[in-house]
């Protein structure tokens, strides 16, 4: 039971990094119907930022915690600016593809700048264990689900509330319509950006704190896909029930099944969900027959 | 196929010939010599590069029948190089089978395999299709590395030469011969192909689905059979690696294979054999090239050196994205330009009126 109650915990953790990370992708997918395959370098992006910002420059974590997220900003709106605006309207395959050599691009310049190597940081979020009951948990690790949860549920409220989300919905209803009624759709765009890579930058942060800094994170980009098509494509409540499952999915199948199938199940789950339902636990249905 | 000012057909055989004018004749002969020319100039080096940009001309011609001309993308490149590859190459290894046979089987069974990962395309469009060809590359990645009874799993498999006529095939010079034709024969078929009844079938799904069904092309089917003939060149190129290699393993067919063809296609230009081609050579060369400069400028500056293999990963990135930007049908529209401008040189049209048409 203890081992049951650890694996939880260190699903659901894992979970919330995807959910955050998932959060990013349906936001810009919402505004710009841009699916963007580099999500997972812009969490690479937040773990080697908050790196640079508390190890190389010495601030202080809370100090760290904002430069690294206005930075990983920073850089997104760049992208939007740079790279996605004169492609709007394109194909997809050409939208895939942009994403794709973006995060060719990121993973380049961040090895470039700071080497292939592994490094660490000392953890800001308390390293100690938690012990309840008969289970011995990472403080950590607990810890990063109520962040998580309050971040994702920041997006959640800023969709339902702020000007510029209900801006945003307004535009993944009728791009038309919203621009007729005075809707900046580059303001958007961008807003759309900056959110996501905020949000996997604090994703970043996090992981930085559990798992170290190393390239390997950006591998957690292609596990966005399974989170995002089982949540729904354009849903934050999706992003964060889908990273649930499938952070929680893993960490079991990989525990009590072995062989490596916790690589592969996620993907499983994709495909079968693709069949059945793919507009996802909680996606808009659109119907679209072929 | 666009028409041409000045040409004129006087019989139906020159207007449907694949290169009715005198002046493609003359560069396809100027080809066809720098191609006879070259194994007996080159160093074993550049003729390495040759093959290896002739198998992926193959899979590159593979994937655009399926990406390009029927609209269908797919991130599934890999997984079909990988079923080619370790069929052509178990095959001949654990039964024996002659090499030639062995290739034909795993183009067979590619093209089977590649059916059945298309059949989400009667449900799936675009993105979402993009996705589920991205888990059925995940899932065979896996199965590659864990099905250790079949695959020998993370170890290489070592697969015995292909012989002809008491004749090694995979030394560089050798397999020069048969890259080039099998690349040049399976150029031939694509474009005959896109002349046929099932290609102009393709390509209106790809325009627009709809009203391909309603002018009577069975969509679905069709799909399929886009699957199937793009996963036989894509097995074909993966049975090539296999043989010219003499090992397969699974680290030449990840999703980062899928990813550097879906490049040489966007670069080279979507529906365009042409395109495949230029596409497959440059993303080829690319690495190669900046190896060359690294040690170039490796006394120089050993410092910038040792940032090459990053430099190699963000330059592929930005060349991807800047075709994109500027040029979204690839070398092969600028090749185009270049021919056009010349068409008429020198006695063009005003500036910016000369590609009215």
């Amino acid at each position: 039971m203890d081992i049951f109650l650890q694996l939880t915990v260190s699903g659901l953790s894992t979970g919330m990094i995807y959910a955050l990370a998932a959060a990013g992708f349906v936001v810009i997918y919402k505004a710009s119907d841009v699916i963007n395959f580099a999500q997972g370098d812009l969490l690479l992006l937040g773990t080697y930022l908050i790196f640079f910002a508390v190890a190389q420059t010495g601030l202080p974590w809370s100090l760290g915690v904002l430069v690294t997220v206005l930075l990983a900003v920073a850089v997104a709106l760049a992208i939007e600016r740079l790279v996605l605006r004169p492609l709007v309207g394109e194909p997809i395959i050409s939208m895939i593809m942009v994403t794709i050599g973006l995060s060719s691009v990121l993973r380049g310049a961040i090895n470039a700048i700071w080497g292939p190597n592994p490094r660490a940081f000392e953890s800001f979020l308390p390293a100690g264990d938690l012990v309840i009951g008969p289970a011995v948990l990472s403080a950590a690790r607990v810890l990063s689900i109520p962040i998580a949860l309050a971040v994702l549920a920041g997006l959640g409220l800023f969709f339902r509330y702020t000007r510029d989300g209900i801006a945003m919905r307004a535009i993944a209803d009728d791009q038309q319509a919203a621009l007729s009624m005075g809707i900046s759709i580059p303001r958007v765009f961008g807003v759309a950006w900056g959110l996501a890579a905020a949000s996997a930058a604090i994703g970043g942060i996090m992981l930085g704190n559990i798992v170290g800094v190393s390239p390997n994170v950006a591998a957690i980009g292609l596990r966005v896909f399974p989170v995002v098509i089982l949540g729904g494509l354009d849903s934050i409540k999706g992003a964060v029930v889908g990273g649930a499952i499938i952070g929680l999915l893993e960490v079991y199948v990989g525990f009590y099944v072995g062989h490596g199938l916790n690589l592969v199940v996620p993907y499983l789950v994709l495909i079968m969900v693709l069949m059945v339902r793919p507009y996802g636990l909680f996606g808009k249905e659109i119907i679209e027959r072929v | 196929m666009s028409m041409e000012c000045g040409v004129f057909h006087t019989r139906y055989e020159s207007d449907m010939g694949l290169r009715p004018r005198p002046a493609q004749r003359i560069r396809l002969a100027v080809l066809a010599l720098f191609v006879l020319v070259f194994p007996f100039v080159a160093s074993t080096y550049w003729l390495d590069l040759a093959n290896q940009v002739a198998i992926a001309t193959v899979g590159a011609i593979g994937l655009n029948i399926l990406v390009g001309y029927t609209g269908q993308i797919s991130l599934g490149q890999g997984a079909f190089m990988a079923i080619g590859a370790y069929t052509a190459g178990l095959l001949t290894l654990n039964f024996g089978v002659p090499w030639g046979a062995s290739v034909f089987c795993a183009c067979i069974l590619t093209a089977v395999a590649g059916t059945f990962f298309g059949l989400p395309s009667l449900r799936l469009k675009g993105l979402y299709l993009a996705i589920a060809t991205l888990a059925a590359q995940e899932i065979v990645e896996w199965a590659m590395t864990h099905w250790t009874t079949v695959t020998g799993g993370t170890e290489a498999i070592v697969v015995p030469a292909p012989r002809l006529f008491g004749l090694r095939l995979n030394t560089t010079f050798n397999f020069y011969w048969l890259a080039v034709l099998t690349a040049a024969g399976t150029a031939l078929f694509a474009a005959n192909l896109f002349r046929s009844r099932i290609g102009r079938a393709f390509e209106a799904v790809r325009d627009q689905d709809i009203a391909a069904s309603v002018i009577g092309v069975d969509v679905f089917r069709t799909k399929l059979l886009a699957f199937a003939t793009s996963s036989f060149f894509v097995g074909l190129a993966g049975a090539m690696i296999a043989f010219y290699r003499n090992i397969v393993t699974w680290e030449r067919f990840t999703l980062n294979t899928s990813i550097v063809y879906l490049a040489m296609i966007i670069v080279g230009g979507l529906g365009s054999i042409r395109g495949s081609f230029l596409g497959a050579a440059l993303i080829t060369l690319l690495p190669a090239l900046i190896t060359n400069l690294g040690r170039a400028i490796q006394d120089t500056a050993p410092q910038a050196a040792s940032l090459l293999p990053y430099a190699q990963q963000a330059v592929f990135g930005i060349v991807i994205i800047l075709f994109l930007i500027f040029e979204p049908r690839g070398l092969s529209k600028l090749w185009e330009n270049v021919k056009d401008y010349f068409h008429v040189w020198p006695f063009a049209y005003r500036r910016g009126e000369s590609r009215a048409n």
